[in-house]
């Protein structure tokens, strides 16, 4: 009896989003005389921080200090339509709809400015940091809050923008399949490392190492976030989760989490990551999206590990000391029989 | 959409604005959300997995103090419903509230309004119920056995799709090359079988709404769904009444994960409000959680693949059954990703793949992070594993060998235009410090120029 240690790899692609119903979503954005950029949607956070990303998205699109753009979602009397937060797409969906309302609101913006500094619109810029300037010409500009209020107060403007994105249904062949279902591959590879007691069976996954390709990052805290949280769920599926572990039959179902196995801290591997970035050419700055996919390589680079480890074969999930140990007799009787 | 100007605030970790209300507790969910007159809803569940619903019997529930009233079925206007009619998936399927029969345990038979959570748990256990059991189909391929008893109104224990094109298919289907021809030219066949079994969401925030009838005639719903028009979308209609009449306000969601794209609480809640006059909160317990509501699917996969002796994988067949449960929900959409994806990130000229949507007396399987792509990623790459052991290659090589590039066609014919799994692959070796040998690292996913391909 013996505590044995193996690593394991996989590889996976993830597509991000999903049309097979048709798939827009909307944004509008105002600037209200304050100065602040009001982005109204009707999509929830999650927890995951699609408010900041989107935020993000809409500063950098309109040109102005993250800290002025203000998002108003997850109300459908005041925010325009969206099909909801999965299938990775709401940071691709929704951003690239900002983009495009923030196109037309800073079109507004440099115009005013423009009747203001009296040049063409197509001679300016914004810098980023709450001002429009002339291009080549940093000293002179006007605050974005000026322009803000010039608009309202003397030219009788609105600052705002409506932004859309769809992509469109995609119809599945009946014959071949052939079919269009998403926008953007993901990518991923994690190596494992395990150590399993040969006595026990229990697997302890010391390492989930892991490369990840997710066009661009906008929030590379938070992308950061998605896999460490994904890494432990995923770790979570392959050894410790289901809500019916006699399937398929329906008996002992778990009624709380002092019956439905989950890692603690205790528990929690050596996570190490890296990000590589090949943008996309669908997504808003060539986001692909990270949602999803996070929680899927860990699952075969464990089971792989254990093979690696022990030379049993788990084709099963999830993988319990059970497993292991009856895969441990069968591989000792056959090992046992003479050679044919 | 790719900046060619450079970014200011994209790529840049600016702090999330509501990360510190998350850590001290003071962002507002929807549990938070109160009101003095509100009323709460609990519901009443079948013991059993499958069998014929008698009666229900109400008598000992009303003389709960704190009763208000029931629903029943027959208080529901659109009793029979399914969510994904939105992007047509019929037919409808599943009822809001059990008429004549239960297909899992856990399923709602009648709803219970009372003054106080206490007082609806209370009489939830004294409601009796004449229930008839039946044997239940529980095994996805027993269902599909000749002989096996039908659970399901239209006659198979299948979804049926490509109605929309006058077809009756049992299963969805991808086609490309020719399998048995590969088979007969490949050097080796590696099979495998993988079974994947129900997971539950685990949201920290179970799931729950308010809904609060207001002057001007409209409902106010506070609600934790993931996505508000689609489930202002279908309340409406299970309610039939008009959209206008509907206001959906969303917030922070405390963890979906996908479990919280299914219409089930938002539905009962509006009809209470509607009925009583009064705000109504129906939120889940923990054990509703787990057991009433939808969990990850369970999916059966059989492949069988023909490869080289260099490693080439020639050809890949796969059978999956996906396990539904009772109900649609959103298991047909989830087949269809499943199809598209279950032959993994590898260039195979010749696949045949067939996945069938199967129904069985469980708790309905619902969309989860990974949606169909979990699974098969699992079994993709333990066969993987057995397929380089079979041929004799480390584990790297037999994927960089087969891995996708841009210009390949995948299974269901999408040409692939933004692979890197080549690269991701090279970055993990240097990562973990293995040696890769000359010809995978020289690979790209841009062309099939450099090393082995």
């Amino acid at each position: 009896m013996a505590k044995v240690r193996g690593v394991g790899i996989a590889a996976v692609n993830y597509p991000t989003g999903m049309n097979l119903g048709g798939d827009p979503s909307q944004a509008l954005i105002h600037a209200t005389t304050t100065g602040n950029f009001v982005i109204s949607l009707s999509s929830t956070d999650l927890g995951q921080g699609l408010k900041t990303v989107i935020a993000q998205i809409g500063a950098e699109a309109l040109g102005v200090p993250f800290e002025n753009v203000l998002i108003d979602t997850a109300d459908t009397d005041t925010g325009p339509h969206c099909m909801g937060t999965f299938a990775s797409r709401a940071t691709h969906r929704v951003g690239n709809a900002v983009i495009r309302a923030a196109q037309e609101a800073k079109r507004v913006l440099l115009e005013v400015a423009a009747d203001e500094l009296e040049v063409a619109p197509e001679d300016l810029e914004t810098d980023g940091q709450g001002f429009v300037r002339v291009k080549g010409s940093p000293d002179r500009s006007i605050s974005v809050i000026d322009v803000a209020l010039a608009a309202h107060f003397k030219y009788g403007k609105t600052i705002s923008g409506r932004g859309m994105y769809i992509k469109p249904k995609s119809e599945v062949d009946p014959e071949t399949g052939a079919m269009d279902p998403d926008s953007a591959e993901a990518h991923a590879c994690t190596v494992a490392e395990v150590e399993v007691d040969t006595e026990t069976g229990e697997v302890t996954v010391l390492s989930l190492k892991s490369v990840y390709e997710v066009g661009r990052q906008v929030n590379p805290a938070l992308v950061e976030g998605q896999i460490r949280g994904g890494s432990w769920m995923g770790m979570s599926h392959a050894l410790y989760e289901t809500t019916h572990p006699y399937y398929p039959t329906v008996d002992h179902m778990p009624t709380s989490f002092s019956e439905y196995l989950m890692p603690g801290p205790m528990e929690l591997p050596e996570i190490e990551m890296r990000v590589l970035e090949y943008p996309s050419h669908t997504g808003p700055y060539g986001v692909k999206g990270v949602g999803e996919m996070t929680a899927n390589s860990p699952i075969p680079a464990i089971a792989n590990a254990i093979y690696n480890a022990v030379g049993v074969r788990c084709t099963e999930l999830p993988i319990t000391p059970e497993m292991i140990l009856r895969g441990l007799e069968e591989k000792q009787a056959r090992e046992a029989m003479p050679a044919d | 959409m790719v900046a060619e100007t450079p970014l200011n605030v994209v790529g840049t970790s600016v702090p999330r604005r509501d990360g510190l209300g998350h850590v001290t507790g003071k962002t507002i969910y929807v549990d938070d959300i109160k009101f003095p007159d509100m009323l709460h809803l609990k519901v009443v569940r079948s013991p059993i997995p499958y069998g014929k619903l008698n009666g229900i019997d109400l008598s000992e529930a009303e003389k709960v103090p704190g009763f208000v009233r029931a629903l029943t079925h027959r208080d529901v206007p659109k009793n029979v419903y399914t969510i994904l009619t939105l992007i047509g998936v019929q037919p409808d399927d599943e009822p809001v509230l059990a008429v004549d029969k239960v297909m899992y345990v856990g399923e709602p038979i009648a709803a219970i309004l009372a003054e106080t959570e206490e007082a609806a748990m209370e009489a939830v256990s004294k409601v009796r119920l004449d229930l008839e059991p039946w044997e239940p189909v529980l095994d996805v391929e027993e269902a599909l056995k000749p002989g096996a008893p039908i659970i399901k109104d239209w006659g198979t224990n299948y979804f049926i799709y490509d109605y929309e094109y006058g077809q009756a298919n049992e299963c969805r289907k991808v086609r490309l090359g020719d399998v048995d021809k590969a088979f007969e030219e490949a050097d080796f066949i590696v099979e495998g079988r993988y079974q994947t079994k129900p997971i539950e969401h685990a949201p920290v925030e179970t799931t729950g709404c308010v809904a609060k009838p207001e002057p001007d005639g409209r409902f106010t719903v506070y609600t934790n769904t993931q996505a508000l028009f689609f489930t202002l979308d279908n309340t409406a209609l299970i309610l039939q009444i008009p959209f206008q009449k509907l206001h959906f306000v969303g917030g922070t969601v405390g963890g979906g994960f996908g479990g919280k794209v299914d219409v089930i609480v938002e539905p009962l809640a509006t009809l209470g409000a509607m009925k009583t006059g009064r705000p109504v909160k129906y939120r889940f317990t923990r054990d509703e959680e787990m057991r009433a509501s939808s969990s990850r699917g369970a999916w059966r996969m059989y492949f069988k693949d023909g490869v080289m002796k260099d490693g080439r994988i020639i050809a890949r067949k796969v059978v999956t059954y996906a396990d539904s449960g009772a109900y649609h929900r959103h298991t047909p959409y989830a087949v269809t990703k499943h199809a598209a994806n279950v032959a993994g990130p590898y260039y195979i000229p010749n696949v045949w793949i067939d996945v069938y949507c199967v129904y069985t007396n469980r708790q309905p399987g619902r969309a989860m992070r990974g949606f169909g792509v979990t699974p098969a990623s699992f079994a993709v790459e333990v066969q993987m594993d057995k397929i380089a052991e079979t041929v004799g290659l480390d584990p790297w090589a037999i994927r960089f060998i087969n891995a996708y590039r841009n210009g390949d066609i995948r299974p269901h014919r999408k040409v692939v235009d933004d692979a890197t799994l080549i690269e991701v692959m090279q970055a993990a070796a240097d990562m973990v410090g293995y040696d890769l040998p000359d010809e995978y690292r020289q690979m790209s996913s841009n062309d099939r120029e450099g090393g082995n391909g």
